[in-house]
C-alpha cells in the first residue's frame, strides 16, 4: 500500500490555479525529488501535503488516513509528517537541544529527560551532537538545516517533505546536508524533495517527477527521467539547468 | 490674608501630589496591560466576531481625546446614575485607554514575527496556543520591551489630564499651589521637573533596552 496517495489534487490562489489535477503515489522508503520551473507549484504541492495549505479539489491521504482540514485532523497528519523549510525555520529563542526537544515536549507531552535523550540523539545523527547548547544564530547555515532536521525526526514521522532544503546554503555548505539527507534516504526515510540538486536527484531518488505549469508532466526513475526526457518541456528545462 | 511660601512648602506640596500621579500611573499601567493583553488575543485570535470587537475598541480608544474619554468615564457614569469618584473615573479611563495602545504595540509585535516560525511549529504538529506560548510570544515579548517602557511614559504624561476632572494629581497640585502663592512660574516650572524625573527614566531605559535588544538577539 502507497504512504502517501495524492488524487487529482487542485489548488488555485485565487484565479490562479496553481495545481491541476496532481496523481502521485508514494511507496514508504521511497525517495521522489520534485523538479521543475520557479512557479511551477512545486513548493505548493508539498505545502498541501503537509496541509500548510488547503487543497479545493481531491485527495490526499496517509498512511491510509485522508488529510482533512480540521485541526485535529491536521495534527494527526502533521505527526506522521515532518516538513523542512528552505529558511530553516528554527526558534531562534531556544537553543539547538531544546529546538529539538520543544514538540516532542507539549505535542507528544514526553517527559523532559526522555525528550533531552532523543534530541542529543538526533543531533548525533546529524552530526551535531556538540552544539546542543547553541543557539540558532552561532550555526551556520549548514547546521541550522541540520538542526532543522534532527527536530523534524525527533518527532518520528513517517516521511519527510523537503523544501529546496540547500537553497539558501552557501555553496560549501550544501554537502553537509545532502550527506545527511543521503543517510536518511539509506536507512528508509521516505522522502519527497524539492530540489535543484540535480546530481543528487540523479544519485540518491528512486523517482523523479517533473512538474510544469500546475501538473505532474513527466515521472520516472531517474535514468529515465534525466536520460531519456519525453517532452521538449522537460528537454528544455534540463538544458537549462546543465548550461 | 496673604501667606508666605517657602520654596520647600511648594515643592513639598508638589512631592506629595506626584504620589498621586505615580500611583495612577502604576495603576492604569498595570490594568491596561491585563486588559490589554485580553484585547490583544481577541485582535489576533481566530474568532471574527471578538477580533471585530477589539478592532473597534482599539479605533474607538485611539481615535478619541483622552480627555472626551476621561469626561465621558465621569460625567457619563454620573449620568446614568452610578457616582464615581474623581480618581476612580481617572483610573478607569487610563486603563481602558493604555490597554488599547498597548495591545495595538503588541499586535504589531505578534505580527512581526515571521511566517516561518508559524508554519515550522505547524509542521511540528503544535497546536494554536502550543505556538504562541512557546514560540511566538516569548519572541514576540522581546521586541515588544523596548515600545512598552517607552508607552509608559505617555501614560505618565496622561495621567496630568486627570486633573480636569478634579482629580489631586501633580498638575492639579500645581494649579492650586499657584493659586495660593502667585508663583506659576516656579510651581510650574516644578512641576515640569518632576514629570521629568519621572518619564526621562523611562523613556531613556527604553532606548538603552532597544539597543540592547539589537546587540544580542537572544535572551536565555
Ligand atoms: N500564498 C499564495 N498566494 C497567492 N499565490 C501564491 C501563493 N503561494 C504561491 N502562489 C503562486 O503559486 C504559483 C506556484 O508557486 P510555488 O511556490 O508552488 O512554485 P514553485 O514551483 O515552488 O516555485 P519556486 O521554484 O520558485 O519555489 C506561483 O505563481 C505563485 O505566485
Ligand atoms: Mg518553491
Amino acid at each position: 500500500m502507497s504512504l502517501i496517495e495524492i488524487t487529482e489534487v487542485r489548488k488555485s490562489f485565487g484565479t490562479n490555479e496553481v495545481l491541476k489535477g496532481i496523481n502521485i503515489d508514494v511507496d514508504p522508503g521511497e525517495v521522489i525529488a520534485i523538479i521543475g520551473k520557479s512557479g511551477s507549484g512545486k513548493s505548493t504541492l508539498l505545502r498541501c501535503i503537509n496541509g500548510l495549505e488547503t487543497i479545493d479539489s481531491g485527495s490526499i491521504a496517509v498512511a491510509g488516513a485522508q488529510l482533512l482540514p480540521d485541526e485535529l485532523h491536521l495534527r494527526a497528519l502533521r505527526l506522521k509528517i515532518g516538513m523542512i523549510f528552505q529558511s530553516f525555520n528554527l526558534f531562534p529563542h531556544l537553543t539547538a537541544g531544546k529546538n529539538v526537544m520543544l514538540s516532542q515536549m507539549v505535542v507528544k507531552k514526553v517527559p523532559t529527560a526522555d525528550a533531552e535523550a532523543t534530541a542529543r540523539k538526533m543531533l548525533d545523527r546529524v552530526g551535531l551532537a556538540h552544539k546542543f547548547d547553541a543557539y540558532p544564530e552561532e550555526l551556520s547555515g549548514g547546521q541550522q538545516q541540520r538542526v532543522a532536521i534532527a527536530r523534524a525526526l525527533a518527532m518520528q514521522p513517517m516521511a519527510l517533505l523537503c523544501d529546496e532544503i540547500t537553497s539558501a546554503l552557501d555553496p560549501e555548505l550544501v554537502n553537509e546536508v545532502l550527506a545527511v539527507v543521503k543517510e536518511l534516504a539509506a536507512e528508509g526515510m521516505t522522502l519527497l524533495m524539492v530540489t535543484h540538486e540535480m546530481r543528487f536527484a540523479r544519485d540518491v531518488c528512486t523517482r523523479v517527477v517533473f512538474m510544469h505549469q500546475g501538473r505532474v508532466h513527466e515521472i520516472g526513475a531517474p535514468q529515465d527521467v534525466f536520460g531519456d526526457p519525453k517532452t521538449p518541456e522537460l528537454k528544455q528545462f534540463l538544458g537549462l539547468q546543465a548550461a | 490674608m496673604m501667606m508666605e511660601f517657602t520654596t520647600w512648602d511648594i515643592l513639598r506640596n508638589l512631592l506629595l501630589a506626584a504620589r498621586w500621579t505615580v500611583l495612577l500611573s502604576l495603576v492604569s499601567f498595570v490594568g491596561g496591560s491585563l486588559v490589554g493583553l485580553a484585547i490583544l488575543f481577541m485582535r489576533i485570535g481566530k474568532n471574527v466576531w471578538l477580533k471585530r470587537f477589539a478592532q473597534g475598541y482599539i479605533e474607538l480608544f485611539q481615535g478619541t481625546p483622552l480627555l472626551m474619554q476621561l469626561f465621558l468615564a465621569f460625567f457619563g457614569l454620573g449620568l446614568v446614575g452610578v457616582d464615581v469618584p474623581a480618581w476612580l473615573a481617572a483610573a478607569l479611563a487610563l486603563t481602558l485607554w493604555t490597554a488599547a495602545f498597548l495591545a495595538e504595540i503588541w499586535r504589531g509585535c505578534v505580527e512581526a514575527i515571521v511566517r516561518g516560525q508559524w508554519e515550522a511549529s505547524s509542521s511540528l504538529a503544535m497546536g494554536y496556543v502550543q505556538q504562541m506560548r512557546y514560540v511566538i510570544l516569548p519572541q514576540a515579548l522581546k521586541i515588544a520591551v523596548p515600545p512598552t517602557v517607552g508607552f509608559s511614559v505617555q501614560v505618565v504624561k496622561g495621567t496630568a489630564l486627570t486633573s480636569i476632572i478634579g482629580f489631586v494629581e501633580l498638575s492639579k497640585a500645581g494649579t492650586m499651589v499657584t493659586n495660593a502663592t502667585f508663583q506659576p512660574f516656579i510651581v510650574y516650572g516644578f512641576v515640569a521637573l518632576i514629570y521629568f524625573a519621572l518619564c526621562w527614566p523611562l523613556s531613556k531605559s527604553s532606548q538603552i533596552l532597544e539597543r540592547k535588544l539589537n546587540v544580542a538577539h537572544r535572551n536565555h
